[in-house]
C-alpha cells in the first residue's frame, strides 16, 4: 500500500536522502491514512443509519463500502466528505480529527453518484471550480486543468458544456474535477451505477489504474459485489449500519463470517450444521462431511465451483449422491442445480469438453474439505 | 428518393397542404397581432406627431410640437416637471424591482427547501393577494398608512415624519405599493429556477473548496439567473408603466409617467401630449429589455435567459 509516487527515489540520492524519504513517506501515509471511532448516525427518531462504526483505512488503499441500499454505506462516506454530521464517534484523517471540519475546509473530495457538475459552467471550469475556490492564480490553474483533461483523455472537450456530454463523459469530468484537487481522499458514491455495462467494465479498469499510478487513498461505494471484488484492496460488508466483515476480496468472498456476507457475495449453498463430530466431521441438511478446520458457527458454506461432479455412484469421504435437477449451458462452464435428498445443490462445473451431466442423470458430488467454510448465522 | 420526385403532383399537392396548414395556424395570431397590437400603435404614433386642437383633439398639421411639451418646452419657457416625472418613474421601478429580488429570493428559496406537499400551499399563499383587484388593495394600504394608524404612529415616534402626516401619499408610499403588487412575479419564477436546482450541486460545491457563502455565489446564484432575469422583466416592465398605485399613494409629488399620460387623455385633455408620453414609455421599455437581453447573454454564457 505504499505510494508509488515515491518509489522512482529510491537509491539514487546521498545518505541524508533516506531520512527526507522516510519524512516525506511518512507525510503522506499520515495525510490518507483514516480512522473511524464509533460512528453512529440517525435519521430522524427511528432510522438508524450507522451504528457503531469503527474502521481503519491504510493510505493509498482501494477501499470499497459495499451492502444493499439503505445500509448506511453512503451516509458514512458522506460523513467522510464533511456533508452529514455523525451523532457520535469520532473521524481522523492523517491522524487529525476531522470529526467538526467543514467539509470546504476538508482535503476529501468527492465524485457524486449523479455526478453533479455544474450546468451553468464549461467542462473547463469545471475542472477548474476547485483549484479556484482555494485561490490558486489563474495560469496555475489552466495548466493542471490542461494536464487533467490530457490524463483522463478529454482534452479537446474542454470548452463544452456539461450538457452536450456522454454519460461516460460526464463520468471522467466528475472523477477529473476531484483529482485535479489531489486531495488526501478520494470519495466515490456509486461514481459507475449510471453506465451500462461495457462502459462500467471499461471505466472499473480505468480507475483502478488512476488510483495506482497516484497512490491516492480511495474509497468506493457500490451494491456490486462483483464491482467491489474487482476494484478493492480490501471490503467492508455492510448491513444495518453495522460493518459485518472487513477485508480484501478472496476473503470476504471465500470466507464470509456470517449468513448475510454469504449471501451478499452470492452464495446459495448454505446448510445447517446439526451434529458435529470427530475430526472435523458434520452432520448437515446435505449429508455427512468434512470440514478440515470447522469453526463454532453453525452454518456451512459449500461453494458452487469448488464441488466436482463424478458420473455415476462412487460413493466415499466427502462425496455425495446427487440427481441433476436442472442445467445451464454457459458455454464456458455449467451451471447445475442438484438434488440430494430432497435438498438442493448449487453446482458449477467448468467446460472442459469432457462429458457434462444431462438433466435425471446420477452423478456424485466430491468436494474437498478444505473448501468447505462454517460460519455464524 | 422521395415519393414527391417520382409523382410530381403529389409535390405540389404537398406544398399546398403545407401553406394552407401554415394559414390556419399562423392567421388568428397574426390577426390578433395586427388589430390589437400594430394598428393601435401606428394610431397613438399618428397622433403622436399631431397638432393638439381645441378640447385637446388631435388635429393637423403633424408637428413634433408635443415632443417638445414633454421635454419640458411650454409658453413660459423650459420647466423641469416631466423630466422629474420620468426620473420618479426610473428611479421607482428601479428600487421597487431591486427590493422585490431583496425580498423574493429567500421566499423562493424558502419554498422549495419545505416539505413537497406543502409547496403548492406556499406558493398559493404567495399569490392569492393578487386574486383580489389591485385598487382595492392599494386602498387597504391607504388605510394602513394613513394618519393616526399604528404604522403612521410608530414612524412618527421615531421621528421619520412630521406629525399627523402619514405614512401616504408619499414615495415611499408608492414604492411600497409597487414592491407589495409586484412581489409574486418576481417569487415564481425564481422559484421554478430554484426546483430546478440539483442540491448535490451545492454539496458539491463546498466539497470542493468553497465556503457556504462561496457555494451560493458560484453554484447556486449563476444557476437562479434566469427566473431572476425573468421576474425583473415581469415586475420592472409594468411597474414603470404603473398607474393605478402612484395615483392612490402617491399623490401631486409621486407622479409617474403612467399618471401623465393618463392625465394627458383625462383631465389635462392633450391627447397629442399623452400620446408621445406613451411612445417615451414604450422606448424605455424597449432599451430595458434590450439591455436585459445584453447582461442575459452575457451571463448566461451565450444561452438567451430573457424571452
Amino acid at each position: 500500500m505504499t505510494p508509488s509516487t515515491m518509489a522512482p527515489d529510491t537509491g539514487t540520492r546521498k545518505p541524508d536522502t533516506a531520512h527526507v524519504r522516510d519524512i516525506d513517506k511518512s507525510s503522506v501515509r499520515e495525510a490518507s491514512s483514516i480512522e473511524l471511532q464509533g460512528l453512529h448516525k440517525r435519521f430522524g427518531k427511528t432510522t438508524i443509519a450507522l451504528d457503531g462504526v469503527d474502521l481503519t483505512i491504510e493510505a493509498g488503499e482501494f477501499f470499497t463500502l459495499l451492502g444493499p441500499s439503505g445500509c448506511g454505506k453512503t451516509t458514512l462516506l458522506r460523513i467522510l466528505a464533511g456533508l452529514e454530521e455523525p451523532d457520535a464517534g469520532r473521524l481522523k484523517i492523517g491522524g487529525r480529527d476531522i470529526t467538526d471540519t467543514p467539509p470546504h475546509k476538508r482535503s476529501v473530495n468527492t465524485v457524486f453518484q449523479s455526478y453533479a457538475l455544474f450546468p451553468h459552467l464549461s467542462v473547463r471550469d469545471n475542472l477548474a471550480f476547485g483549484l479556484r475556490m482555494r485561490g490558486m492564480p489563474l495560469e496555475r490553474r489552466n495548466a493542471k486543468v490542461a494536464e487533467i483533461a490530457e490524463f483522463i483523455q478529454l482534452g479537446d472537450l474542454v470548452e463544452r458544456r456539461v450538457d452536450q456530454l456522454s454519460g461516460g463523459q460526464r463520468q471522467r469530468i466528475a472523477l477529473a474535477r476531484a483529482l485535479v484537487c489531489e486531495p488526501d481522499v478520494l470519495l466515490l458514491d456509486e461514481p459507475l451505477s449510471a453506465l451500462d455495462a461495457g462502459l462500467r467494465s471499461q471505466l472499473q479498469v480505468e480507475l483502478l489504474r488512476v488510483q495506482k499510478r497516484l497512490g491516492m487513498t480511495f474509497i468506493f461505494v457500490t451494491h456490486d459485489q462483483q464491482e467491489a471484488m474487482v476494484m478493492s484492496d480490501r471490503i467492508a460488508v455492510l448491513d444495518s449500519g453495522i460493518i459485518q466483515q472487513v477485508g480484501p476480496p478472496r476473503d470476504v468472498y471465500e470466507r464470509p463470517v456470517n449468513a448475510f456476507v454469504a449471501r451478499f457475495m452470492g452464495h446459495d449453498n448454505l446448510y445447517r450444521i446439526t451434529a458435529r463430530g470427530e475430526g472435523g466431521r458434520l452432520s448437515t441438511e446435505l449429508g455427512e462431511l468434512h470440514c478440515e478446520s470447522p469453526g463454532a458457527g453453525e452454518l456451512l458454506l459449500v461453494r458452487p465451483e469448488t464441488l466436482d461432479l463424478l458420473p455415476g455412484e462412487q460413493p466415499g469421504k466427502n462425496r455425495l449422491l446427487a440427481t441433476v435437477g436442472e442445467r445451464l449451458y454457459r458455454g464456458s462452464h455449467a451451471e447445475y442445480r442438484l438434488d440430494i435428498g430432497g435438498t438442493s445443490l448449487q453446482a458449477t462445473v467448468n467446460n472442459r469438453g469432457r462429458h457434462l451431466p444431462e438433466v435425471g442423470e446420477r452423478v456424485t458430488v466430491a468436494v474437498a474439505a478444505e473448501d468447505l467454510v462454517t460460519l455464524g448465522q | 428518393m422521395a415519393y414527391s420526385d417520382v409523382i410530381p403532383s403529389l409535390r405540389s399537392r404537398a406544398l399546398v397542404s403545407e401553406s394552407r396548414h401554415l394559414l390556419f395556424t399562423v392567421a388568428p395570431g397574426a390577426f390578433w397581432i395586427f388589430v390589437f397590437l400594430v394598428l393601435p400603435s401606428a394610431y397613438l404614433m399618428g397622433v403622436a406627431f399631431m397638432t393638439t386642437g381645441p378640447y385637446g383633439l388631435p388635429e393637423m398639421p403633424l408637428s413634433v410640437e408635443s415632443f417638445r411639451r414633454l421635454a419640458g418646452f411650454g409658453f413660459l419657457g423650459w420647466s423641469p416637471g416631466n423630466l422629474y416625472t420620468l426620473l420618479r418613474s426610473l428611479w421607482q421601478t428601479l428600487v421597487s424591482t431591486a427590493l422585490v429580488v431583496v425580498i423574493a429570493y429567500p421566499i423562493a428559496y424558502y419554498i422549495t427547501t419545505c416539505r413537497e406537499k406543502w409547496r403548492p400551499i406556499m406558493l398559493l399563499l404567495v399569490v392569492v393577494p393578487s386574486w383580489t383587484n389591485q385598487v382595492i388593495r392599494t386602498f387597504g394600504w391607504m388605510n394602513l398608512l394613513a394618519p393616526g394608524t399604528p404604522l403612521a404612529n410608530l414612524a412618527e415616534s421615531v421621528g421619520l415624519i412630521d406629525p399627523n402626516m402619514g405614512l401616504y401619499p408619499s414615495n415611499f408610499a408608492v414604492t411600497l405599493g409597487l414592491v407589495y403588487n409586484f412581489l409574486p412575479f418576481m417569487v415564481l419564477p425564481l422559484y421554478a429556477a430554484f426546483e430546478k436546482l440539483d442540491t448535490a450541486q451545492v454539496q458539491a460545491a463546498q466539497d470542493l473548496y468553497a465556503s457556504p457563502v462561496r457555494a451560493f455565489w458560484h453554484a447556486v446564484f449563476p444557476q437562479t439567473l434566469p427566473g431572476l432575469l425573468a421576474g425583473t422583466v415581469l415586475v420592472a416592465i409594468p411597474a414603470f408603466g404603473m398607474y393605478v398605485i402612484p395615483e392612490l399613494l402617491g399623490g401631486g409629488k409621486g407622479m409617474m409617467l403612467g399618471n401623465l399620460v393618463a392625465n394627458q387623455f383625462a383631465g389635462s385633455a392633450n391627447w397629442p401630449l399623452g400620446a408621445a408620453g406613451a411612445i417615451l414609455m414604450l422606448i424605455a421599455t424597449f432599451i430595458g429589455l434590450f439591455a436585459m437581453r445584453r447582461v442575459g447573454k452575457r451571463l448566461g454564457g451565450g444561452e438567451e435567459v430573457v424571452i
